[in-house]
């Protein structure tokens, strides 16, 4: 395979799950701001953070409002990180591998890409907001489902995982940065309702409310959420479930390449010390510096794994 | 326009009677619903565009992948109809790659008197760095795509002969896919002949041009200039039908003498380039420095064995507007036959009575740039207003060597499906060839694009056109 193309998939991949997660971030950050107009800005301003883009945004607006947020995250082409940009990214980089992928996956991607440019031709107001989310969630489903049905499992789909699962976890990351000070514990001493609401969304941001529910019925607390969404290996947008993948598809390619790269070696030591840790030892350590670390791994990892085969030249 | 010269419709022939070759259509569409081919041709459109068969339009910003329409009514072709233009084809394209050999080496044309020597001397697409240089298999023009008009029963002409870098082709196979798609139990009633062996015929006859250097499995790449070129999709359309790569200039450089593309495992040497990439960007060592399409060194390589180009640089020679109207000279002259296929009446700007005549009947003739192509930067006299003509005039007096002129035809019509049913419209025609060291091999059939406006001659894509599914009718 040309490594532009190993690339182009990675990068395709990358960029469907970013608008994934974009579109679930808004969904958590929304309704926060619905029920408690008054922390409403504070919570849009953390939202533009775990996406990444707080420098552009303050570029173009002093306020965070809801109809400014809500139209730089999904619409805004000047943000590289909006939904219409990294769809239109997911596309022209299908495009550059169609020869790598099924009639089904390049229809999917194209239809995505259709569907989202009308959906998102005009402003979205708030009523139209929770409608337009599921829609982008659907249509990145879509593509992953035909990804799964119809695709070989060789090396182009552990380049197409590889992509989804680094931005994964740096997603599922960066979500416990922005709000790493709501689970710390000298917050959960207050127990205020203040805090539920905040843990919720959380969860939300992950799609993982009814599942944390599922498992610790009646009980949420700020420990247990960071212990879900850090070490649960259940849980697919946990960040052990997500560096057990990345290993997994790591060794195929060693296996099929025969070849062991510096990648792999990266790889294997950030998901032995997501294994070895229990909660405690996080907290102890410092949640806030854990999760800077495991961020700066993880794009170090990026990068090796660019280089190692050859994306660009 | 026109009012002098009768139009001659394909479908329809005198006195309300069905031609031959569309008779079992016809049976097929009297018993046809009229809103069902309305719905059939919408549903196309969306067919087209989920697949995403679009072409890039330079120079705008929104809108910027466009569908080239597709009209669902087939241009058809008999079997002896198309037998006597594979024949004229296949003698033009023969004598066309030994005139290229001819021409690169010896020039035995121009010795003897056949064609000017300013013809090449002058010419931007003569290619020194070519002289001597002797392609695997003498094969120079891979893939040629013969531009057809028809005036009449049994009046074909060739219009350009496109002997570079040909497109159109993912168009023929994709509008016969849509056609099977939508109504497969048409061609349960009407034989037609296959095209979607193209890509395995095109796949095997770049592969018996690999270079002697090739041990095994010839490996066949395409090379692109990427994803915004207006040609992208059949790119990557013929990579992919074809199992070959899909390279960039960015993914390839020089390796131990060949030409390697970088995988995820490292270099790997590339037998045959079907480039899609113009000569001047081929290779910024040799030709435009500026270019970043290109792999630098391809043209020393090339030159060494170690890689076979196709279509070989150089190619453009041939089917140069100046070139073409000695090409009846040039079959005569290598094949020592007549041509079968009639050029259309051309006058050389450059000679000056022929451009007396051309000042002189600018509102009939269709003025074209020796070296232009896509239909920009030509005169249509007839549909053009007084001012158009006069600032026509002014360029050509400045620079008549740049121009040739021809009679305006009068281009067969073939009905297409219009809101209020069928209605003629002008078409041509681009049958393709491949040429290996083995043998000529044309598809039957090609593209049929249309001009879509009313009484329009310009039938390109890039103008307006569109396209139609082209059979050719079993014995």
């Amino acid at each position: 395979m040309l490594g532009k193309t190993a690339g182009g998939l990675f990068w395709m991949f990358r960029y469907l799950e970013r608008s994934e997660n974009t579109a679930r971030l808004l969904d958590a950050g929304f309704r926060i701001a619905l029920t408690r107009s008054t922390a409403a800005e504070n919570e849009w301003a953390s939202v533009v953070a775990t996406a990444g883009v707080t420098q552009a945004y303050t570029e173009k607006y002093d306020q965070y409002v809801a109809r400014n947020v809500i139209d730089f995250l999904l619409r805004d082409k000047s943000n590289s990180s909006s939904v219409m940009s990294v769809i239109e990214g997911a596309r022209n980089n299908a495009r550059l591998v169609r020869t790598a992928l099924t009639r089904e996956v390049w229809e999917a991607t194209n239809e995505c890409y259709i569907t989202l440019k009308d959906l998102l031709s005009h402003p979205i107001s708030e009523r139209d907001l929770p409608e337009t989310l599921n829609t982008i969630r659907q249509q990145s489903a879509l593509v992953r489902g035909a990804l799964h049905g119809t695709m070989l499992r060789n090396d182009i789909f552990d380049f197409a995982r590889l992509g989804t699962f680094l931005e994964r976890a740096d997603n599922t990351a960066r979500i416990l940065d922005v709000k790493y000070y709501v689970l710390l514990p000298s917050a959960s001493f207050v127990g205020s309702s203040l805090d539920n609401v905040q843990w919720e969304s959380i969860l939300r941001s992950v799609s993982a409310q009814r599942a944390y529910r599922w498992l610790n019925p009646g009980d949420i607390n700020p420990m247990g959420i960071a212990e879900f969404l850090i070490l649960d290996r259940r849980l697919p947008r946990s960040l052990v479930f997500c560096y057990a993948k990345i290993v997994d598809n790591l060794g195929y390619l060693e296996e099929d390449y025969g070849l062991r790269l510096d990648c792999h070696d990266m790889a294997i030591p950030i998901l032995n010390r997501l294994k070895e840790s229990t909660i405690n030892s996080i907290f102890d350590e410092g949640l806030h510096e854990f999760i800077t670390a495991f961020i700066r791994d993880n794009m170090a990892l990026g990068s090796q794994v660019q280089q190692d085969y050859r994306f660009i030249g | 326009m026109q009012k002098s010269q009768t139009i001659f419709d394909e479908m329809n022939g005198e006195a309300g009677s069905v031609r031959y070759p569309y008779q079992d259509y016809q049976k097929w569409l009297e018993t046809e619903d009229p809103a069902r081919l309305r719905r059939k041709s919408a549903a196309s459109e969306a067919f087209f565009r989920r697949t995403g068969i679009t072409f890039n339009v330079y120079g705008r910003e929104e809108a910027a992948e466009r569908l080239i329409p597709f009209d669902i009514i087939p241009r058809v072709i008999s079997a002896r109809e198309w037998s006597r233009l594979e024949r004229g084809i296949e003698q033009r394209v023969r004598a066309i790659n030994a005139f290229l050999h001819d021409i690169y080496h010896r020039q035995e044309i121009i010795r003897a008197g056949r064609i000017p020597k300013e013809l090449i001397a002058n010419n931007d697409a003569f290619l020194p760095q070519m002289i001597g240089v002797s392609p695997p298999g003498n094969v120079y023009t891979h893939i040629v795509g013969t531009d057809l008009v028809r005036t009449g029963e049994d009046q074909f002409y060739v219009l350009e002969d496109n002997a570079r870098t040909p497109s159109g082709v993912s168009y023929m196979l994709e509008n016969r896919e849509t056609m099977l798609h939508m109504f497969p139990e048409l061609f349960a009633q009407v034989r037609v002949r296959r095209v979607s062996d193209y890509p395995k015929n095109l796949r095997r006859s770049l592969g018996d041009c690999a270079p002697p250097v090739c041990d095994g499995k010839p490996v066949i790449a395409v090379l692109t200039p990427g994803i915004h070129n207006s040609a992208y999709f059949e790119h990557s359309f013929l990579a992919d039908q074809m199992g070959a790569e899909l390279v960039e200039g960015h993914d390839l450089r020089v390796v131990d003498g060949r030409i390697a593309m970088r995988t995820t495992r490292g270099y790997d040497p590339i037998d045959v380039l079907y480039r899609r990439v113009d000569d001047d960007f081929l290779d910024p060592l040799t030709f435009n420095p500026q270019s970043q399409l290109g792999v630098a060194g391809i043209m020393d390589v090339y030159r060494a064995g170690g890689i076979t180009i196709a279509n070989a640089p150089g190619t453009g020679i041939a089917d140069d507007k100046a070139i073409y109207s000695y090409i009846p000279e040039i079959v005569e002259f290598y094949t020592g036959e007549k041509a079968m296929l009639q050029n259309v009446p051309t006058w050389r700007c450059a000679e000056p009575d022929a451009l007396a005549y051309v000042l002189e009947n600018l509102h009939e003739l269709v003025v074209k740039e020796v070296h232009g192509s896509g239909g920009y930067g030509m005169l249509v006299g007839p549909a053009a207003s007084k001012r158009e003509i006069s600032a026509f005039r002014t360029k050509l007096k400045a620079k008549p060597g740049n121009y040739i002129a021809q009679p305006t035809l009068a281009l067969s019509t073939v009905p297409i499906l219009t809101k209020k049913g069928l209605a003629p419209r002008h078409v041509d025609l681009r049958p393709f060839v491949l040429v290996s060291p083995r043998n000529v091999e044309i598809t039957p059939g090609g593209l049929t694009r249309v001009a879509l406006k009313a009484g329009s001659l310009v039938v390109n894509s890039s103008q307006g056109g569109g396209t139609k599914d082209t059979w050719v009718l079993e014995e």
